[in-house]
């Protein structure tokens, strides 16, 4: 049983810059996942709008009836989210190891252009560990 | 008459009763704000208790509350993990269709979300350390029904402005925790 069914990390701008699915039914063909991007990028901006009382940094998480979605904003913008199952505990801490993952493997990276697709093996190697290792501790319990 | 003969609301508590899930003693500040609106994207009630921040005029916010549930919805019946036949991203869904959302949080706001079979959709924006709303939501529509679209004199579609709704309504919220 997956916990994690995809991650995806949106640039400043709402670029898609990292996609992967961990086991989601139903194909998503690569424009589908950059459109999501950027629709989930401007309901972020709005959601700031529309709070009642000010500071408001957007939609940290969201839950509908199959999943729920947990999203972190880095301090420049980049956001990454998890679509995960109903009620998976953790997350936010999932989400801070990504980000970790992210500085160390792909902003270190000489060769990785900002704001670009990563493509960074050590990352992906990383990444899937990172993720392994939480699947362990999901089914451990 | 379209809101008549809804066959969720006859399922529900019959009449308003006892509220389910509220508390007594702690009764406080927590909602901000509701909006209703109808399926065409009309805002039939917005009601306010607590909101500090206004960025845009109240026409506006509106407009922008329903696009951004609309767009939601969209975004939730694409993303949906378990379903195969997902359909096109940014089709209008009819009430009921595809994985829907009941509930978003930020670190200064929760939005509940409740989306009647007749496609009257309930928005109530409170503190984002709030519980599940979605009993309440259900109880609100009750209400609706009850003191709205029961009243003779309520022509569906316009705005609401029956008394005893919000009457009843600003009671409830009062408790709700």
């Amino acid at each position: 049983m997956a916990a994690i069914y995809n991650l995806f990390i949106i640039n400043k701008s709402g670029g898609l810059i990292f996609y992967k699915d961990y086991g989601s039914a139903g194909r998503m063909d690569t424009n589908d996942s950059l459109r999501l991007a950027s629709l989930w990028h401007s309901m972020h901006a709005i959601s700031q709008q529309l709070s009642p009382t000010i500071g408001c940094f957007g939609i940290e998480l969201l839950q509908a009836d199959n999943f729920d979605l947990h999203c972190f904003q880095s301090l420049t913008g980049t956001k990454f989210f998890v679509v995960c199952e109903p009620g998976a505990q953790h997350m936010e801490g999932l989400l801070k190891v990504i980000y970790e993952l992210y500085t160390d493997f792909v902003l270190k990276n000489p060769f990785y252009e900002m704001e670009m697709p990563i493509r960074c093996e050590l990352f992906d190697i990383h990444l899937s560990q990172a993720i392994q290792k939480d699947r362990v501790v999901l089914l451990g319990r | 008459m379209q809101f008549f003969g809804g066959s969720a609301a006859a399922e529900m508590t019959p009449s308003p009763a006892a509220p389910p899930g509220t508390a007594t003693g702690l009764a406080g500040n927590n909602a901000n704000m509701l909006y209703i609106f109808n399926r065409n994207g009309v805002c039939l009630l917005y009601r306010e208790w607590h909101r500090p921040l206004h960025t845009l005029d109240a026409q506006q916010d509106q407009k922008l509350m329903f696009g951004l549930l609309f767009s939601l919805r969209s975004f939730t019946a694409k993303v949906d993990p378990t379903s195969v036949d997902k359909g096109n991203l940014g089709v209008p869904l009819l009430p009921g269709q595809g994985c829907s959302f009941y509930s978003f949080r930020t670190n200064t706001y929760k939005l509940s979300f409740m989306e009647s079979p007749s496609g009257i959709k309930l928005i109530l924006v409170t503190h984002p350390k709030t519980g599940d709303l979605r009993d309440a939501l259900r109880y609100m529509y009750n209400l609706y029904v009850e003191y709205v679209v029961k009243n003779p004199l309520y022509v569906p579609g316009s705005p609401i402005k029956c008394e005893l709704f919000n009457v009843n309504l600003d009671q409830y919220v009062k408790t709700l925790i």
